[in-house]
């Protein structure tokens, strides 16, 4: 049976004149959902984890960052936003298209989603990181230890993003997908909407927070 | 291809599903078999492994404090011991062994072919064998965790726990955090999506929802104790500073972090448990649950309550007025769901025609302990009383009578109410009565003292006392009462083994049970249902005639869905058939992705980094090998 099924896409069930589809997409699939509660465990974490920061920010004191260390610089922060921001979009652009059917759609915007997130954590970690290594790491203190967490936490999301869209880049190459077969699509879409967002509360806590008196 | 079979014979049906099914037999299948009844019973036996180990650490415990100034054990030795009595008893007995009652009868009782993800289920499973032998060879070393199941820092940080004790504390728990997470979305999805058609939100058995309700509360809870793990884990190896207060920290974060999730932990649990009493209960009383809607009301409020309270475990911490006041109240609140279903069970046996069996045994005795401990967990609540009694004996006590109750007693209900279904025989009744009493009387003699030993002062945790403080007798009656209990216990398993091979054959239905577990054979053949059943009520099988007179073939019996590896997905609310889906086949990979992580995991703990990056790219391989597209199923 095992080789075949990409053929089919009805089945009979056994109960007289029921017929059901053999491909199910969105929330008809079983990975559908489990995306859905794999974002959600995955979002306690990230709130419990900003809730940390917070937590030891306010049992620190008035001066925040302490030790005499600057409130993040937010120039190229900014601009890693805009660019990590955008490659949702693209995403979106692939998943409607596979939708309707549109190879080329899906493999561009794949393509360009994955080009966006790709650059975002080479900027990360050929200028952001190290520019502020200069100024404290880890080791300075709880606010170092704490930013370094988040935003690696962040980025290491970004790389299980990436390589998830590399793998379904390659089987979009291979014609894994159609209208009707779809899913894995629209699960890496979901995840990768999910990094973003949660990016949108990184930078609201790690980067602007510091700069509120 | 996947075609209507003409309704013909069932033997014919069963040929075909058999064909379809089967997997080859040998070690290659043995380690790569999704099928959710064989990972059930390895979460069973496994747990009940280390049950056994648990308690025999208890009992080394006991003997120690069985008289003053005993030498049996050393501090050292005792801090060990404690510690990872409370992980083996929480992690690797009662998660275990309960998820795996949930793996092997959630799918039975719902009318599905298998899990959701059958090859996450097997992936969980050897990862939580992989974090069990990962902790455990922490003895082999003599440097076995020993800050306490909730291992508070500073005692837990590098400074004054400079071995790898904790190491195999912090690393472990992210391990089988794993597991456990997995596990749970494979619940949810499964309970939401493979019932079988008609079983709406209001025909769910209960057990089903402790089980969803228990996976909910480890998906929001269990990244709590993720992230105090890896936080921990920074701190300690790599320099980093969240709970030392020279860097900025505060110890107080770990404490928060750890209850956020430890006390959910409790009705995770417990959860599960009250399942088993709504499912062992209907059945020997003759009648249906009353009070179906409160009940399952009571267990997701229990649930949801049971985040808002983890500070109750911190109230000699000397936290705000304000918070520790709302924690009270929250605490007081949990008895609302918890008497709710304590009383329909109460109504339940009351008005129906209870049949004293050892199911029903055990599940009194769960009621009667479980109320116990809750009317000690209403006292912890008033923060007066807490702040006096806080660390003393009456806490052991009062957790014991808790989890105990909640968990050990609807166990063994379980294994003798559903033993028959697992094995297919029916084990011995009057022995079964002998190990309850034991157990009942066992447990009773070992705990309650502990009440009083604490009202008398004496506190948790000291590996020995002096004599001359009045605590000496109550304290060998709790050592002999925990023997009694072990006694019990080890009767029971004399009995599942012997009846196991020798017991009488149990048929499809021994009890007239009303859920759809009943209605195959037992064991279940691997596709569970030779016909997947249509369901029109909430006790199918007294109210069904069709499925009650045993196999009838479609469509009156149900759904064939032959001709492929495949089950129902049916929609959420009201379970209408929406889609064929084909299942996963067996798989080597998810035992090669759990042993290269249990391999990832112990070099993680030495840091030799070099070796952990090539076990890091084996979890890789094993992930693109578990993922690579095969055309097996329609899920691309």
């Amino acid at each position: 049976m095992a080789g075949d099924t990409h053929a089919l896409t009805i089945a009979e069930t056994g109960m007289p004149g029921e017929v059901l589809p053999e491909t199910a997409t969105g929330p008809r699939s079983f990975s559908w959902w489990g995306m859905v509660w794999l974002i959600a465990t995955e979002a306690t974490l990230f709130a419990i984890l900003l809730a940390s920061y917070f937590y030891l920010r306010f049992r620190h004191g008035v001066e925040w960052p302490p030790e005499h260390i600057h409130a993040p610089k937010l120039e190229l922060p900014l601009i890693m936003t805009a660019i990590l921001w955008s490659s949702s979009y693209p995403v979106h652009l692939a998943e409607k298209g596979i939708e309707k059917g549109n190879q080329r759609r899906l493999k561009w915007g794949l393509a360009a989603g994955f080009l966006l997130g790709a650059i975002f954590l080479f900027i990360t970690l050929a200028f952001e990181w190290p520019e502020t290594l200069h100024e404290f790491t880890p080791r300075t203190n709880a606010y170092g230890s704490m930013f370094f967490t988040i935003t690696g936490f962040h980025l290491s999301h970004v790389i299980i993003g990436l390589s998830v869209s590399l793998f379904t880049q390659f089987r979009a190459w291979k014609g894994a997908f159609d209208e009707r077969r779809h899913v894995s699509v629209q699960n890496f879409a979901m995840y990768w909407h999910f990094v973003d967002v949660v990016w949108l509360f990184v930078l609201l806590s790690v980067y602007l927070s510091p700069h509120l008196e | 291809m996947t075609t209507v079979v003409e309704p013909g014979p069932k033997e014919e049906l069963s040929e075909e599903l058999d064909e379809t099914w089967h997997a080859p037999r040998g070690l290659g299948e043995w380690i790569s078999t999704v099928d959710h009844k064989r990972i059930g019973m390895r979460y069973f036996y496994t747990g009940m492994v280390f049950f056994v180990i648990g308690g025999v650490q208890s009992l080394l415990m006991r003997m120690q404090l069985a008289g003053p100034d005993l030498e049996l054990l050393n501090p050292e030795a005792y801090d060990q011991l404690f510690t990872m009595h409370g992980l083996t008893m929480m992690f690797l007995f009662a998660m275990p062994v309960l998820s795996g009652f949930g793996n092997y009868f959630v799918p039975l009782m719902i009318g599905a072919r298998d899990m959701a993800f059958p090859r996450l289920n097997a992936f969980g499973y050897w990862v939580l064998l992989g974090a069990g032998i990962f902790m455990y060879s922490s003895f082999f070393i003599g440097q076995a965790p020993n800050a306490g199941w909730f291992n508070y820092v500073p005692l837990a940080g590098e400074e004054f726990t400079p071995g790898i004790n904790i190491d195999f504390y912090t690393l472990g728990l992210i391990f089988l955090g794993i597991s456990s997470t997995g596990g749970a979305i494979n619940f949810i999805v499964t309970i939401f999506k493979l019932r079988a058609p008609g079983m709406t939100l209001k025909r769910i058995p209960i057990f089903v929802w402790g089980e969803l309700a228990m996976a909910l509360q480890i998906v929001f809870a269990l990244p709590a104790l993720s992230l105090g793990a890896i936080l921990l884990t920074l701190e300690r190896k790599f320099g980093f500073h969240f709970f030392n207060t020279e860097g900025g920290g505060d110890p107080l974060l770990w404490q928060h972090l750890f209850w956020i999730f430890g006390h959910p932990e409790v009705y995770i649990v417990a959860l599960p448990g009250f399942g088993i009493a709504s499912a062992v209960i209907p059945t020997w009383c003759r009648r249906p649950m009353v009070g179906y809607t409160y009940i399952v009301i009571g267990e997701l409020a229990v649930a949801l309550v049971g985040f808002g309270v983890w500070v109750h475990h911190m109230f000699a911490v000397g936290l705000p007025n304000v918070t520790v006041s709302f924690i009270s109240l929250a605490s007081f609140m949990v008895a609302i769901p918890s008497g709710i279903q304590v009383f329909a069970w109460l109504a339940t046996l009351v008005s129906g025609r209870p049949k004293l069996s050892t199911p029903t045994l055990f599940v009194l005795g769960f009621i009667i302990i479980f109320v116990v401990g809750g009317v000690t967990g209403v006292m912890f609540a008033a923060v007066a009383l807490d702040q006096a009694l806080h660390d003393t004996y009456f806490v052991v006590a009062h957790l014991h009578y808790v989890l105990v109750g909640s968990a050990v007693f609807p166990i063994f209900a379980a294994i003798y109410h559903w033993g028959p279904k697992m094995t297919g025989r029916i084990l011995n009744d009057q022995w079964g009565k002998v190990s309850f009493w034991l157990m009942f009387v066992g447990f009773n003699l070992a705990f309650f003292p502990q009440h009083i030993l604490g009202l008398l002062g004496m506190p948790r945790r000291v590996y020995t006392y002096e004599e001359g403080l009045g605590w000496d007798a109550l304290n060998l009656a709790s050592t002999i009462g925990a023997f009694m209990l072990a006694l019990g216990i080890l009767v029971t398993f004399v009995n599942w083994y012997t009846s196991k091979a020798r017991g009488p054959v149990a048929g499809n239905d021994p009890w007239k049970g009303e859920t759809l577990e009943w209605y195959t054979s037992s064991p279940p053949p691997h596709y569970n249902f030779v016909t997947v059943p249509t369901v029109k009520s909430r006790e199918p099988m007294w109210d069904q005639p069709e499925l009650a007179e045993g196999f009838q073939a479609p469509p009156d019996g149900g759904r064939s869905l032959t001709g492929g590896h495949v089950t129902l997905s049916t929609s959420m609310l009201d379970a209408r058939p929406q889609a064929v889906v084909h299942m996963p086949h067996a798989s080597p990979w998810p035992f090669w992705l759990s042993v290269a992580m249990t391999v990832l995991f112990f070099f993680l703990l030495v840091e030799w980094w070099i070796l952990a990056i090539v076990a890091f790219l084996a979890c890789v391989s094993g992930m693109v090998g578990w993922y690579w597209p095969r055309n097996q199923t329609q899920e691309t």
